[in-house]
């Protein structure tokens, strides 16, 4: 019932998609350049069509105003959509424990746009996750890229497709009776890259009688292999990241460390190795494997040179989602230079995605994605008024 | 050996004479915040004065100052009271066991570590006090401690006793949280309502042979010594406060139900459908320890600061709701426990490699917080 009614929306904002927007803010981050004080972006068809200071407004605009105006949030890693709020068997889709190595797992057959944590996500900001299978497995399987805005899976889906979600470390161990150690995980994985590298070759010999029968998870391995997903290894400890990468650099990988609680003390080893970084929330429980972290991960590794992304993240137990929005925020408070830790959560995610022709700034031509607010939007005090995916006004809060 | 001893001996005479040295007879005076003293509208410029662990004074900038007081300098920045987490879980606390759904005698006094680095965490972010809870999965996990962050090497000198002579409350849940279904847990929330009201008649019973037996003045009418019932006579007496772990709608109100019948003082934990019965909870005159919006914040309830008072307070870099906001330092009973100004105590603020777990062993105090009670 409810999946019809939003597709009974989406119907019709299908048809006001050509509504022309135009956003004043008293102060507008393009992400892309310099702050806009007194700013307008013109959004048309759903796309940004101009954006600048003292633009003229046509007549025929709906006009919008706010203190601040931001691009869309995109949150660089989650599982909502996968796993529900309520914490139970039912929601809970972002593991399957029946085999350590399972990158046949598609997200898109798990991912629920309607959930309400998606909704959540929309109201404080988020226009685009990155979402899909969990922790916990070597390999868990696939992750993909939406819009949080309301439809049905094809309509609000980007990239169907886009990393392996892999786990190292204690969460493997304490999930399956085999890994059982830090070497064995590592020997498994090395183990089925090699077969799927003969699994390749086996295929592109011209005789087809030798060409083995398919395989769905050999499939994916060799897409990995060939760096058409990048490998999401979720690694918080040093010596896991440094596994990652000794992993990465055997088989070519594309590597995106996904946690990374210890990056700070890996400066010399990730800076110009071209390992792209998904750090925690800032405001993560320090315990277990990430018993060292830092609040000031994020402010040290921009320091660097090395640009990062700030996550909501998965926990097992609680919270079942956090808000990039707060966590980006904390991460300014400790040492953030506060337009790095807006890029956190929105240009650096878009590029990890490959996605920053589309989102991540406010830019001529790109997704109409906007979010407006009634203060700084890193201070608690502060709401987001507004959120527009793709021109569409989904969320309106300060009435 | 010996030298080890002596050693040790040496460092227990250091710790006494630091003790002493800090027992603080000379005012202190806080000069030029704001301070909000939460009882009063907020004073600009203000000062406080604190002296032997008490406040002495806190006023405006024409309060006068003793002459032979230390005199800080704190313009600019802004003091509030110390901050009261009413649910916690550091220390490492426990509770019950897997093999009973109530637990009135367990007390979580027996499993907090007084020397815990989760205190100087709990002090880098303000709190001065905390009630100490058991994590849930029961109807009833035990006995809660309300500490002070005070230093001491056992968990009797951090304990607040309060008027009534008791220093915790009573750790109940119910809803899905304690519903396991399984080894005498309950598995619906009616078997889970029939289950508390049992231990409560039982209760009722056992203070009626206690209060009659004291009537009498005849001790041998005086029931057997109970653990269990001992903590529920202090419950029922209203000297010990039941903090009720709840969500749901209808969770809420069997507490309100339960409280009714049975008359016990309650604090309603979480609460996230408060706002649906939010009369029923005034009519009850029951208050309310909510979780914040993001999880891992929240929970604060604030003291106040009035002459007379413990001095325990918190000087703040600025405004208290701002994100940029930092605790500079946190004072507990007229001593200074957090300076941020130093390193060692900036990292409990922050993280860093080996800070919490120093061992480079996984931190072990929050064990129990992965099937505690925070959902």
């Amino acid at each position: 019932m409810k999946q019809l009614f939003y597709y009974i929306l989406s119907l019709f904002s299908t048809l006001t998609l050509d509504a022309q927007i135009a956003i004043k803010g008293e102060k507008v981050y393009t992400m892309s350049g310099e702050v806009i004080p007194n700013g307008v972006v013109l959004i048309k068809d759903g796309r940004i069509e101009k954006v600048g200071a003292s633009l003229k407004i046509p007549s025929n605009y709906t006009v919008f105003q706010a203190k601040v105006v931001t691009p869309g949030l995109v949150d660089a890693r989650s599982v909502v959509g996968l796993s529900g709020p309520l914490n139970i068997p039912i929601d809970q889709d972002q593991l399957e424990k029946s085999n350590p190595i399972q990158p046949d797992l598609r997200a898109i057959d798990a991912y629920n746009p309607d959930d309400t944590l998606v909704g959540y996500l929309r109201v404080n900001g988020v226009t685009t996750i990155h979402t899909g299978h969990g922790v916990g497995a070597l390999v868990s399987g696939q992750t993909m890229v939406a819009k949080t805005k309301p439809g049905l899976i094809d309509a609000v889906t980007i990239v169907p497709r886009i990393m392996l979600a892999m786990s190292l470390g204690t969460s493997v161990e304490a999930n399956f009776t085999s890994p059982g150690t830090k070497s064995k995980e590592i020997a498994m994985l090395r183990t089925e890259l090699i077969k799927a590298q003969i699994y390749e070759k086996k295929m592109s010999s011209k005789d087809s009688t030798k060409q083995p029968s398919r395989d769905l998870n050999m499939e994916v391995l060799v897409k990995l292999l060939h760096g058409e997903i990048k490998a999401l290894i979720s690694a918080n400890t040093s010596l896991d990241i440094l596994s990652a990468i000794r992993l990465a650099k055997e088989f070519n990988l594309r590597l995106v460390i996904e946690g990374g609680a210890e990056a700070y003390r890996l400066i010399d080893k990730i800076k110009g190795s071209g390992i792209e970084i998904i750090v925690h929330p800032t405001m993560a429980r320090p315990y277990g494997e990430m018993a060292n972290m830092t609040m000031e991960n994020a402010a040290i590794l921009t320091a660097a040179g090395i640009p990062v992304s700030i996550e909501s993240g998965y926990e097992g137990y609680v919270p079942k989602t956090r808000v990039i929005l707060f966590e980006a925020a904390a991460a300014a408070a400790n040492g953030l230079p506060y337009e790095d830790a807006l890029k956190a959560i929105t240009l650096n995610p878009a590029r990890l995605l490959g996605l920053d022709k589309r989102i991540g700034s406010i830019e001529k031509g790109k997704d109409g994605d906007i979010v407006l607010y009634d203060g700084d939007p890193f201070e608690y005090t502060t709401h987001v008024c507004k959120v527009f995916i793709d021109g569409q006004l989904v969320a309106d809060n300060c009435q | 050996m010996k030298k080890h001893l002596l050693a040790g001996v040496m460092v227990q005479l250091l710790l006494l004479l630091d003790f002493h040295g800090q027992a603080q007879e000379r005012p202190i005076a806080f000069k030029g915040a704001l301070i909000y003293p939460v009882t009063g509208p907020p004073i600009e410029k203000g000062i406080l004065i604190v002296q032997k662990g008490r406040i002495l004074a806190v006023g405006d900038a024409t309060t006068s100052i003793p002459s032979d007081a230390e005199i800080i300098d704190a313009t600019g920045k802004v003091i509030i009271p110390g901050i009261v987490d009413t649910h916690s879980h550091i220390g490492g606390p426990e509770g019950g066991d897997n093999s009973n759904a109530l637990n009135p005698e367990v007390r979580v006094l027996d499993a907090v570590n007084p020397s815990s680095n989760s205190f100087k965490k709990a002090l880098a972010g303000g709190i001065t006090t905390a009630n100490i809870m058991p994590g849930s999965g029961h109807l009833m996990s035990g006995q809660t401690i309300y500490l002070k962050m005070r230093q001491s090497q056992d968990i009797e000198g951090m304990l607040e006793i309060n008027e009534k002579g008791v220093y915790g409350g009573m750790k109940m849940a119910n809803g899905t949280n304690s519903m396991r279904g399984a080894n005498g847990f309950p598995g619906t929330r009616a078997k889970s309502a029939a289950m508390d009201r049992e231990l409560f008649v039982k209760a009722v019973e056992y203070k009626k042979k206690l209060d009659s037996a004291i009537a009498k003045k005849d001790s041998t009418k005086m029931p057997e010594r109970d653990l269990r019932m001992e903590s529920m006579v202090e419950v029922l007496e209203g000297r010990r406060i039941v903090h009720f772990h709840t969500h749901k709608m209808n969770d809420i109100l069997t507490v309100l139900r339960l409280k009714k019948e049975f008359g016990f003082r309650v604090v309603l934990h979480h609460v996230s459908e408060a706002w649906k019965v939010i009369d029923a909870i005034a009519a009850a005159g029951v208050p309310c320890s909510i979780i914040n919006i993001d999880a891992p914040g929240g929970k604060l309830e604030a003291m106040n600061l009035e002459k007379g008072k413990d001095a325990d307070f918190v000087i703040l870099t600025g405004d208290p709701f701002s994100v940029y906001t930092h605790v500079e330092q946190t004072w507990v009973e007229g001593l200074k426990r957090f300076d941020r100004s130093i390193p060692s105590d900036k990292a409990f603020a922050v993280g860093g490699y080996k800070i919490y777990t120093p061992e480079g062993a996984q931190e072990d105090d929050d064990k129990d917080y992965e099937w505690s009670d925070e959902r």
